[in-house]
C-alpha cells in the first residue's frame, strides 16, 4: 500500500473533525488530510479513491478549498463500477458547477452512461445532468435524454422528465422536441412520471406559444380527468398525506391547469368543475389542504373571469386571513396582492386586518402586509391610512423604518389632496425616521413648499418646533435649515400665521441657534454642512443685527478639511465683509421651482444622463450640461445630477454661481420664476442656441493682429514661467494668422506646440487661449489664458468661470489679477489645466462666463468655445 | 423550482448543501451565512418563510437541524414546506428515526436520498416507499460490489500466500 495515502477511515476523520475545540485546530486537522489526498491524488492511488473524495466532499461542506479534488470526480465517473460511478457523480454535483471547463470532461462519461445496461447507472447520469449541465451539454446529450423519456422504467422516464426540464431551461430552442414525448407522458398513470411530466410540461409552455396551443387543445380534458379522479380517489397510503391522496400531484395539475386556462375562456370553461369541487372540498385543517386551496385559488384568480369561482377564492382568502397559523395569513397577503387587481372592492373589505398585520411582529408578514396596504390606498382612504402608517413609525422595528417611510412617502406623494397635508405629513415622516428618507424625497418636498406661498410661514415655523425636540434625524435637519434660511425673517416675526397656529416667539437669536446646531453636530454630514452655511448666509442678510455673530460661525469653517465647505465659508465670508451693499440682492429668496418640469426632470434624469454622452459627440457640448458642471465645482455629490439644475441640489448651484458673479438685473425679481429656474446655470452651460453675446465672439481673424501685439508687450508683469510659452505661442499665431513673420515658433524643449486660439472675443473684450502639453501625458493640455481689455475703462472685480463637459476635466488656477486696466495695458492671465479623458477621440469644447464691473456696474459675457485644435 | 437547498444546524454548522442554480464558490458561503443569520434568529411562533433578495427561503426546524430551501417568488410555499417534510419523514424511515449525528457521519446517504426526491430543483417522486425502494437498491449494488471486491482480495491473498 502507498504510505502516504490516508490510512484514517472517512468516519474517523469526522470524529476528529468534530472532536477539534478551535478553528485553528480544525485547520490543522483539514490541513493534514488535505495533505496526504492531494498524495493520493498525485500518485494516482486507486484503492482510496472513493474514500478520499467522500471526505473531500465532507470538507468542502465545510467551505474549504477543493479543487484539487475535481478530476477525482471524473476518474471515479470513468471506472466501470456502479459504488464508483455513484460517489463520483455525487461529487461531481457537489463540487463542481456548470460555469467549470472542467465539467465539459464529463460529457462523453455521461453520455456512455446515460446508454448504460444498468438502470441505476442510468439513474445517476440523470441526477447529475439535470442538476449541473451547462448550455453545450444540453444540446449535446438532448437526444439521449429524448430517448429516455420512453425508457421502459417509470423511474428513468421521471429522471429523464426533470432533466429535460434543465436542458429546456438551458436551450430553449430543443423545446419543440420535447412536445410529443410529453404528450404521451401526460396520460401515464404512475404518480412519479405524471408529476415531472407536468413540471416538464409547464416549461415548456413556458417557452413556447405553440406548445402551450397545442397542450391545451390536446390536454385539457385530459388532465381536467387526472384532476378529477386524484380528487377523488379512494385512501392510497403509499401517497397519502394528512388524509389527502397525493398533495403533490394536485398541487402540479392545478398549476398546469393555470397555465392552459389563462387568455383561454374554452379552458378555462372546463375547468370550472373541478376547481369548484377542489375549492369546497378540500380539507382546511391541515398544510397539506391549505396548499392546494392556496394553489386552486391562484389558478381561479389567474383564468378567465368565471365569477361565481372568484367569491369562492377570495373567500377562502378572507378565512387564510383570520387563520392563526402565520404561515396561512403568509400566503393570504401574497395571494391578495394578485387579488387586488382582479377585485379590489373585494380586498378593500379586509383592510383593517392587513392593516394590523402591518403591526405584526413578524417581519415577513410585516412586509407583505405593507406592500399590500400600498395597493390599496386610494384618494378616498388615503387620510385614514396614512395616519395609521405615521402612527405605527413611532413605534416600529428600526429596520422596517426603511420600507415603511419609503411606503409612506410615496403614497404622500402619489396620493395628498393638498399641500398643507403633504407638508405635514411629510414633516412627520422626516421627524419620525428622518433619516431613512430618500434624497429625491425630501427634494421633491422643498419644490413642493417653494411652491406653496401660503404656507412658508406655517412649515418653516413647524420645522422650527420639529428641530427643538429632534435633531438627529438628518434629512429634517436638512429641511429645516433649508426653510429657516429662505424664509427666516417669517419665522421671526410669525408672518403668514393660518388660523390653526399658535403664535410662537422666536428672536432672530433662536433661528441662528438652530442653524448653528446643525453645523456643529457631530453626525452632520457634508451636504447639510453645505447647507447651513448657504443658510447663515442667507440669513446674515435677513437679520442684520446677527450679521457679526453669523460672520463668526462661517469663519468657523474656513479651516475645514472638507474644501467644499473651506471654500464656501471663505467666499461668504468675504461677501458678508465686503459687499455688503450686493448682498441682499444675492441671498434673494429662490424663486420658485416648477413643479411640473420637476417631476418632469426627475422621470427623466436616467434618460438624460444616458443621453448626454452621445450628444456630446455630435455638436460638442453636452446638452444637458448639468451633469459637468456639478464635477466642476464637485457639488452635492449625493444628488442626481441632471436634476441639479431644477431640484434644490440646484440650489445650491444657482446660490453658489450667484455668489461668484455679481447678480444682473433679470434676476432680481422672483415674479420671473420660470426663466430664473433655468437660468444661471442653464445659460452658462448648455441648451440649444448659444446666448445673444455669442454672436459677436466669433473670432474677426483680421481684426486680431494688431490687438495681438499689444497683448503680448507687457509680459514682463508676468510670472517667468509662463511667459515663454506665452511669448513662444502668440508668435505662433501671428505666424499663422498673418503670414508675415517667417521665422519659425521657437519649439519648446518638451512637448508639442499648438497654435494659440482667440477663444472668445466681444466689443469690450479678448481671451486668447495658449495650448501646451507636457510630453508624456497627452491627454493633459495647459492652457494660458490671457485677457485683454479693449476698452479705456478699467474692469475690476474681473472674475472668469469655465465648464466642460462629463469627458474632460477642468482645473482653474488662480488668476494673476482681479483688475484689468483699459486700452489693452495689461492683461490678465489665468491658467487652466485640461484632461481629456477621450483623448484623440473627442475634442475639447468650453463654456466661459466673465464678470466684472465697469463704472460699478455688473457686466456678464458668456460663450462658448469650440474652436480648440484638434487633438487636444 | 427550487434553487438550493441547505441544512443547518443551530448552531449554524452547514450539514448539507445542494445548489440546482449557479452559485461561485464565494455567493455559496455568502449565503449560507446571510441566511443562517436571518432564519436562527428567527422566533419560534414566526412564519416559516423569509424574504430573501427578491427569492423566498422556506425553512422548516426538526430538533437541532434547519431544513432551508429558496424558490421564486410565485412558488407555492406550503407545498416547499410539504416537500420538507416529504424528505425529513423519508430520512427518518431510512435511518430509523434520524438525528444530527446520523446526517454528520452520513452526509453522502442524505445526498443520495435527496437526489432521489428532487432533481434539477423540482420535485421527482411524491411517494415515500419508492424513493426507499430505489436507495435500497443501489445500496445493495454497492454492498455487493464491496464483497466481491473482498472476495477477490481473499482469493488473491491466499493464492499469494
Amino acid at each position: 500500500m502507498n504510505p502516504f495515502s490516508s490510512g484514517t477511515r472517512l468516519r474517523d476523520m469526522i470524529r476528529a473533525i468534530r472532536a477539534c475545540k478551535t478553528a485553528a485546530e480544525e485547520r490543522a486537522v483539514i490541513r493534514k488530510e488535505c495533505a496526504s489526498i492531494r498524495a493520493a491524488v498525485s500518485d494516482n492511488d486507486n484503492d482510496y479513491r472513493h474514500r478520499n473524495l467522500a471526505k473531500l466532499m465532507f470538507i468542502h461542506m465545510l467551505g474549504y478549498p477543493t479543487h484539487f479534488g475535481q478530476m477525482e470526480c471524473l476518474k471515479l465517473i470513468a471506472a466501470p463500477g456502479f459504488p464508483e460511478k455513484r460517489i463520483g457523480y455525487l461529487g461531481l454535483m457537489l463540487l463542481l458547477d456548470e460555469r467549470q471547463e472542467v465539467l465539459m470532461l464529463v460529457t462523453n462519461s455521461l453520455k456512455q452512461d446515460l446508454n448504460h445496461a444498468n438502470q441505476y447507472i442510468v439513474g445517476l447520469a440523470l441526477c447529475a445532468l439535470g442538476n449541473i449541465c451547462s448550455a453545450e451539454m444540453a444540446r449535446d446529450l438532448a437526444p439521449e435524454v429524448e430517448r429516455l423519456l420512453q425508457f421502459r422504467d417509470p423511474n428513468i422516464r421521471k429522471k429523464a422528465a426533470l432533466c429535460s426540464i434543465r436542458i429546456v431551461k438551458k436551450v430553449p430552442d430543443l423545446a419543440e422536441n420535447f412536445v410529443n414525448p410529453v404528450a404521451s407522458l401526460l396520460k401515464e398513470k404512475h404518480h412519479g412520471v405524471l408529476l415531472t411530466g407536468i413540471q416538464l410540461c409547464i416549461e415548456l409552455c413556458n417557452h413556447s406559444e405553440e406548445a402551450l396551443e397545442y397542450f391545451r387543445k390536446k390536454c385539457t380534458e385530459g388532465l381536467v380527468k387526472v384532476l378529477k379522479d386524484v380528487v377523488n380517489s379512494s385512501y392510497a397510503p403509499e401517497y397519502d398525506i394528512s388524509g389527502i391522496a397525493d398533495p403533490f400531484l394536485h398541487i402540479r395539475l392545478l398549476h398546469l391547469l393555470r397555465v392552459l386556462g389563462h387568455g383561454d375562456a374554452d379552458a378555462s370553461d372546463s375547468m370550472n368543475d373541478i376547481l369548484a369541487q377542489v375549492a369546497t372540498k378540500t380539507e382546511s385543517n391541515k398544510n397539506a389542504g391549505n396548499a392546494i386551496l392556496y394553489e386552486c385559488v391562484e389558478t381561479i384568480m389567474s383564468i378567465e373571469d368565471i365569477s361565481g369561482l372568484r367569491v369562492l377564492a377570495i373567500n377562502i382568502l378572507g378565512r387564510f386571513l383570520s387563520n392563526r397559523d402565520n404561515n396561512i395569513r403568509y400566503v393570504a397577503l401574497n395571494m391578495l396582492m394578485k387579488a387586488v387587481s382582479v377585485d379590489d372592492q373585494a380586498v378593500q373589505r379586509h383592510r383593517t386586518t392587513i392593516l394590523e398585520c402591518v403591526k405584526d411582529s413578524d417581519a415577513s408578514i410585516r412586509k407583505r402586509a405593507l406592500e399590500l396596504i400600498y395597493l390599496l390606498v386610494n384618494e378616498s382612504n388615503v387620510k385614514a391610512l396614512t395616519k395609521e402608517l405615521i402612527d405605527y413609525l413611532q413605534v416600529s422595528d428600526q429596520d422596517f423604518k426603511g420600507d415603511l417611510t419609503a411606503k409612506i412617502c410615496s403614497i404622500v406623494e402619489k396620493l395628498s389632496p393638498d399641500k398643507i397635508w403633504y407638508i405635514d405629513q411629510m414633516l412627520k415622516v422626516l421627524f419620525e425616521a428622518g433619516n431613512h428618507v430618500k434624497d429625491e424625497v425630501w427634494h421633491a418636498l422643498i419644490v413642493v413648499i417653494t411652491n406653496a406661498s401660503n404656507l412658508h410661514g406655517y412649515t418653516v415655523r413647524l420645522l422650527y418646533k420639529a428641530i427643538q425636540k429632534s435633531a438627529d434625524q438628518e434629512t429634517l435637519v436638512r429641511v429645516a435649515v433649508w426653510c429657516i434660511g429662505e424664509y427666516g425673517d417669517m419665522l421671526v416675526n410669525n408672518i403668514g400665521m393660518l388660523n390653526l397656529e399658535d403664535p410662537i416667539t422666536v428672536t432672530e437669536n433662536d433661528a441662528v441657534d438652530v442653524v448653528e446646531t446643525a453645523i456643529k453636530h457631530h453626525s452632520s454630514d457634508l451636504t447639510t454642512r453645505a447647507m447651513c452655511l448657504i443658510a447663515l448666509l442667507k440669513l446674515s442678510s435677513r437679520f442684520p443685527s446677527c450679521s457679526q455673530r453669523i460672520k463668526d460661525i462661517v469663519t468657523q469653517s474656513k479651516g475645514s478639511l472638507l474644501l467644499e465647505l473651506q471654500q464656501r465659508s471663505i467666499e461668504f465670508d468675504s461677501i458678508i465683509e465686503k459687499h455688503q451693499n450686493i448682498r441682499s440682492a444675492l441671498v434673494e429668496r429662490m424663486p420658485v421651482l416648477d413643479e411640473a418640469t420637476f417631476s418632469g426632470r426627475k422621470a427623466g434624469s436616467i434618460l438624460a444622463a444616458a443621453v448626454s454622452t452621445s450628444l456630446n459627440s455630435v455638436n460638442g457640448v453636452s446638452t444637458s450640461a448639468a451633469a459637468p458642471l456639478v464635477d466642476l465645482l464637485d457639488l452635492g455629490a449625493d444628488e442626481p445630477a441632471t436634476a441639479a439644475p431644477t431640484s434644490s441640489g440646484g440650489n445650491f448651484l444657482q446660490d453658489l454661481l450667484d455668489v461668484g458673479t455679481s447678480p444682473f438685473p433679470s434676476q432680481s425679481g422672483t415674479t420671473q420664476a420660470q426663466k430664473n429656474g433655468t437660468d444661471v446655470l442653464l445659460d452658462l452651460l448648455s441648451i440649444g442656441s448659444p446666448p445673444p453675446e455669442n454672436s459677436s465672439s466669433a473670432p474677426d481673424i483680421l481684426s486680431l493682429s494688431q490687438d495681438n501685439k499689444i497683448s503680448v508687450s507687457p509680459l514682463d508683469s508676468l510670472s517667468s514661467a509662463t511667459a515663454p510659452s506665452v511669448q513662444a505661442s502668440s508668435t505662433a499665431m501671428m505666424d499663422l494668422l498673418d503670414g508675415f513673420d517667417p521665422s519659425p515658433p521657437p519649439t519648446k524643449d518638451n512637448g508639442t506646440a499648438y497654435p494659440p486660439i482667440v477663444a472668445f472675443e466681444s466689443s469690450s473684450l479678448r481671451l486668447m487661449f495658449n495650448f501646451s502639453k507636457q510630453s508624456g501625458s497627452p491627454q493633459v493640455t495647459e492652457i494660458v489664458a490671457n485677457f485683454t481689455n479693449k476698452s479705456s475703462n478699467v474692469y475690476t472685480n474681473f472674475i472668469f468661470q469655465a465648464a466642460v463637459p462629463k469627458f474632460l476635466q477642468l482645473h482653474l488656477e488662480p488668476a494673476s489679477s482681479n483688475t484689468l486696466p483699459g486700452n489693452g495695458n495689461e492683461s490678465i492671465t489665468q491658467k487652466l489645466r485640461v484632461t481629456n479623458s477621450q483623448h484623440g477621440k473627442k475634442s475639447m469644447v468650453m463654456r466661459i462666463r466673465i464678470s466684472y464691473k465697469l463704472n460699478n456696474k455688473d457686466v456678464l459675457e458668456e460663450g462658448q468655445i469650440s474652436n480648440f485644435p484638434r487633438d487636444l | 423550482m427550487i434553487h438550493f437547498v441547505l441544512l443547518i444546524s443551530r448552531q449554524g454548522k452547514v450539514r448539507l448543501t445542494k445548489w440546482y442554480s449557479p452559485y461561485s464558490q464565494k455567493e455559496r458561503s455568502k449565503v449560507i451565512r446571510e441566511l443562517s443569520g436571518m432564519i436562527l434568529t428567527r422566533g419560534p411562533k414566526l412564519c416559516n418563510f423569509v424574504e430573501w433578495r427578491g427569492f423566498k427561503v422556506v425553512y422548516k426546524r426538526y430538533a437541532s437541524l434547519y431544513f432551508c430551501m429558496c424558490i421564486n417568488q410565485e412558488d407555492n410555499e406550503l407545498e416547499v414546506l410539504e416537500i420538507i417534510h416529504h424528505y425529513v419523514e423519508i430520512l427518518d424511515r431510512y435511518f430509523g428515526s434520524v438525528c444530527e449525528l446520523d446526517l454528520i457521519f452520513n452526509f453522502h446517504k442524505a445526498y443520495y436520498i435527496l437526489d432521489e426526491v428532487l432533481i434539477a430543483g423540482e420535485l421527482q417522486e411524491s411517494s415515500k416507499k419508492t424513493v426507499a425502494r430505489l436507495v435500497a437498491a443501489q445500496d445493495s449494488l454497492v454492498e455487493a460490489a464491496k464483497e466481491e471486491a473482498a472476495s477477490i482480495s481473499n482469493i488473491i491473498a491466499q493464492a499469494t500466500k
